[in-house]
């Protein structure tokens, strides 16, 4: 995987300011992390296989195992696996490379990034060995995380450094996006993965401090003795819940956006054709979902004791959240109208994204509805839900971006078969493992509950197939992820261009690229375009 | 195709609009059948949009494979106006579902908070981990999970019941699963739910808000029983606290 000719050294790995190198330092820690709460989910669904302890001591201390469990499958996937396998990985390598720059604007800051990610993951990681393990969940609501005997610290100071990281990258690649494109390149000439990395950076850049300040009083509370979130003492309970929100579901389109634009990625390529209606799909659908995405955070607080006009008036705007992503959509199908489609492992997670997409969005309208969610909210229909569209969908896209930049990455192709049956592994598991959840939600089946011996039996039934779906997409996962580790040592050596991509990373860098990218300054005319086939 | 495309979907949302139409008022506001209702029409409408999507991206998948290795796609080049409209459209469409779902869903949201007058009050107070009832009469219960010794809730059928519920730690929320309907507790505020019991028997009511150790067995049970028996019921309650 070196990126340049001389022998492996770790230390030129662990100063390296070569955006490259940063981006697979990315990827190795979140691909850990992903690792290791991909492990938290199989201990929660073998706990869920039956009512009652199934490998938790007992009743009376089974919660106290069950929730770190979760506490850490929670935080670690979003903190510590999707948000730096997207933004971290996928557009530290990809970006510079698209706009046909040198680097990112600011390489030590990157550095630095990426050293605050991997501390967070440590800090993270020392969950399993403090003996008063953290159990807030990744939401960490007060008064229970001020009061629980478990420490708080420890997800205070993971977001912390893991928001850190993230505000300097957005700092980092939106100066690089604005000014380090190649000589002629235009905003609309731009490929859709810059794009969608753009639009989630100013994301993460108006919104972590958010939620970095809601952390941070809970800290405070829990340790200093303020009363931010104590009623007894003037304080307020939801206030926490506003501002974790505030930032957290704006936090979705951080890691829905660039997953979206691996795909449009993805489709031009293998289908060689222009992105459907280019323009719609990046003002109407990923700019107008910035506009927007501020002010549906109340969708989370449906049954939580808001103003009714409240509940109300964002009831309105989590549904028009249908318009900006019903026009990406119809952009990503549209792409493949008329096109002469190749089918590889990138493709076919591609393809199943179309579905994963369609069953993960269209199952949040009814949670958009006030009047649903009181019913569904907390259920495992809403968690079968944001495992659709956040979770599976989302992992696919990192899944997808490996496999179709594997070749430019390590110079090397992947095993097609092994690819490909790991595929198969993990989408027929998904489907097995979150069914059973959509229709137990449905009638009424709580979420973070390891025991339920007070719903009805056939529950154990549906969760007890949960529970081997779970197992097959892990057999899966191994084989996706050992194809990666192998094929990078003794895969088949790669051409420059193996899809016959148009995009610069591709046309114009050798493989794999090495340091200052491109052997010659890149300038593009006004018709170029990463998706001018004909 | 374009026109193929909008006239599929003017035609999934003409049906579903009419659908909509049929039979809607309920006599006695009942929010629980009213979800029931709307779940109904809202999985309809989410079956439409699905089918006509996933359709058309497998068929496409399906059929613009590559049959010669360098083919190139042929997929249409959109003038200003084709782009305008192609956006433009669409946006209306499912802005046009959104309101239809809003207007549909603020209905119901209404019945779910709209207490009626005659409603029967309870308090209730959640802890960590039981649930403690205190009724308008005097009566008070609990329940404890572990044991399942206490009465619970206990309520006369057909009469609205209103709880006025807080917490005395941490969140947490009174899920009734049966009743379509839950609202969080938390210190410092006092919230309301109400629901229409209409069937006898008995039911549970669950925590449904995270709080700690035993956040899964936070549960309790839920009599709805006749008027007959609620008042022999309160009666005894009341011998047994005056004894």
């Amino acid at each position: 995987m070196s990126t340049a000719s001389s022998g492996f050294k770790l230390s030129e790995w662990i100063f390296s300011t070569d955006h490259k190198r940063i981006g697979i330092l990315y990827l190795i820690g979140s691909i850990a992390a992903f690792a290791v709460a991909g492990i938290m989910a199989l201990l929660i669904r073998i706990e869920q296989s039956a009512p009652g302890p199934t490998i938790v001591s007992d009743v009376y201390t089974g919660g106290d195992q069950y929730n770190v469990w979760l506490y850490f499958h929670g935080a670690a996937m979003i903190l510590g696996f999707l948000i730096p396998g997207l933004t971290g990985f996928a557009a530290n390598y990809l970006l510079p490379l698209m706009i046909g720059a040198k680097d990112v604007a600011f390489p030590r800051i990157n550095a630095l990034s990426v050293w605050l990610f991997w501390a967070g993951i440590v800090v993270a990681l020392m969950t399993f060995i403090v003996p008063d393990k953290p159990d807030v969940m990744w939401t960490g609501y007060p008064p229970y995380s001020v009061t629980t005997a478990g420490n708080t610290s420890l997800y205070v100071f993971t977001v912390h450094l893991m928001g850190f990281s993230s505000i300097l990258a957005a700092v980092n690649f939106l100066v690089t996006i604005i000014y380090m494109r190649a000589p002629g390149m235009g905003w609309n000439q731009l490929n859709m993965f810059v794009w969608s990395c753009f639009t989630a950076l100013i994301i993460q850049l108006i919104f972590v401090p958010v939620l970095a300040s809601a952390v941070t009083l809970l800290l405070f509370d829990r340790y200093l003795g303020t009363h931010f979130f104590d009623p007894a003492n003037g304080g307020d309970v939801l206030l926490y819940q506003n501002l974790f929100w505030f930032y957290s579901h704006p936090a979705v389109y951080v890691i829905f956006l660039p997953a979206m634009g691996i795909f449009y990625e993805i489709f031009a390529t293998m289908a060689k054709n222009p992105i459907f209606n280019y323009k719609a799909a990046v003002y109407g659908g990923m700019c107008l979902l910035v506009a927007i995405s501020g002010e549906v955070w109340i969708h989370h607080l449906y049954y939580s004791g808001m103003p009714d006009w409240l509940r109300l008036g964002q009831m309105v705007t989590t549904l028009l959240i249908s318009v900006p992503v019903g026009l990406m959509t119809i952009s990503l199908f549209g792409t493949l109208y008329k096109g002469a489609i190749t089918f590889n492992i990138p493709m076919y997670y591609g393809t199943a994204a179309l579905y994963l997409l369609l069953i993960g969005g269209l199952t949040g309208i009814p949670l958009a509805l006030t009047a649903m969610s009181v019913h569904l909210g907390e259920t495992s229909f809403t968690h079968a839900h944001f495992h659709f569209i956040m979770g599976i969908f989302a992992t696919f896209s990192v899944f997808a971006a490996v496999d179709f930049w594997f070749p430019k990455i390590s110079g090397r192709m992947l095993n097609v078969k092994q690819g490909k049956i790991g595929f198969w592994f993990n989408f027929i598991g998904v489907n097995i493992t979150f069914w059973p959840l959509f229709i137990i939600g449905v009638e009424g089946m709580p979420r973070r509950y390891w025991d339920y011996s007070q719903f009805p039996a056939h529950f154990a039934g549906y969760h007890k197939v949960a529970t081997i779906g779970a197992f097959i997409v892990a057999i899966g996962m191994v084989m996706t992820i050992s194809n990666w580790i192998l094929s990078a040592i003794k895969g088949e050596k790669a051409t420059d261009n193996p899809w016959g991509s148009n995009s610069l990373e591709w046309t114009h860098t050798a493989t794999p690229p090495g340091p200052g990218n491109f052997p010659k300054p890149v300038t593009v005319d006004a018709n170029w375009t990463p998706y001018t086939y004909k | 195709m374009k026109r193929a495309v909008s006239a599929m979907v003017l035609m999934g949302l003409g049906l579903h609009a009419a659908m909509a139409g049929a039979g809607e008022k309920v006599a006695m506001p009942d929010p629980t059948a009213s979800w029931n209702h709307l779940w109904y029409h809202v999985l309809i409408d989410l079956a439409i949009i699905g089918i006509i999507f996933l359709t058309a991206g497998l068929y496409w998948v399906w059929k613009y494979r590559a049959t010669r290795p360098n083919q190139i796609g042929e997929g249409p080049k959109l003038s200003k106006i084709g782009a305008i409209s192609f956006a433009v459209v669409p946006a209306f469409l499912f802005m046009a579902d959104d309101f239809y779902l809003a207007a549909k869903g603020w209905t119901v949201w209404n019945e779910y908070r709209n207490v009626p007058r005659n409603a029967m009050e309870v308090k209730v107070t959640g802890s960590m981990w039981s649930w403690a009832f205190e009724y308008d009469n005097g009566v008070s219960t609990t329940f404890m999970p572990d044991s399942k010794e206490g009465e619970g809730l206990v309520v006369p059928v057909g009469k609205p019941v209103v709880l006025r519920m807080t917490s005395t730690d941490v969140v947490h929320s009174f899920f009734l699963p049966d009743y379509r309907v839950k609202e969080d507790l938390m210190p410092g505020r006092v919230t309301y739910l109400w629901f229409q019991p209409n069937k006898e028997g008995e039911t549970i009511a669950t925590c449904a808000e995270y709080c700690g150790n035993r956040h899964s067995f936070m549960w309790t049970k839920v009599k709805v029983v006749p008027q007959a028996e609620y008042d022999t019921w309160v009666a005894k309650q009341k011998q047994g606290a005056g004894a």
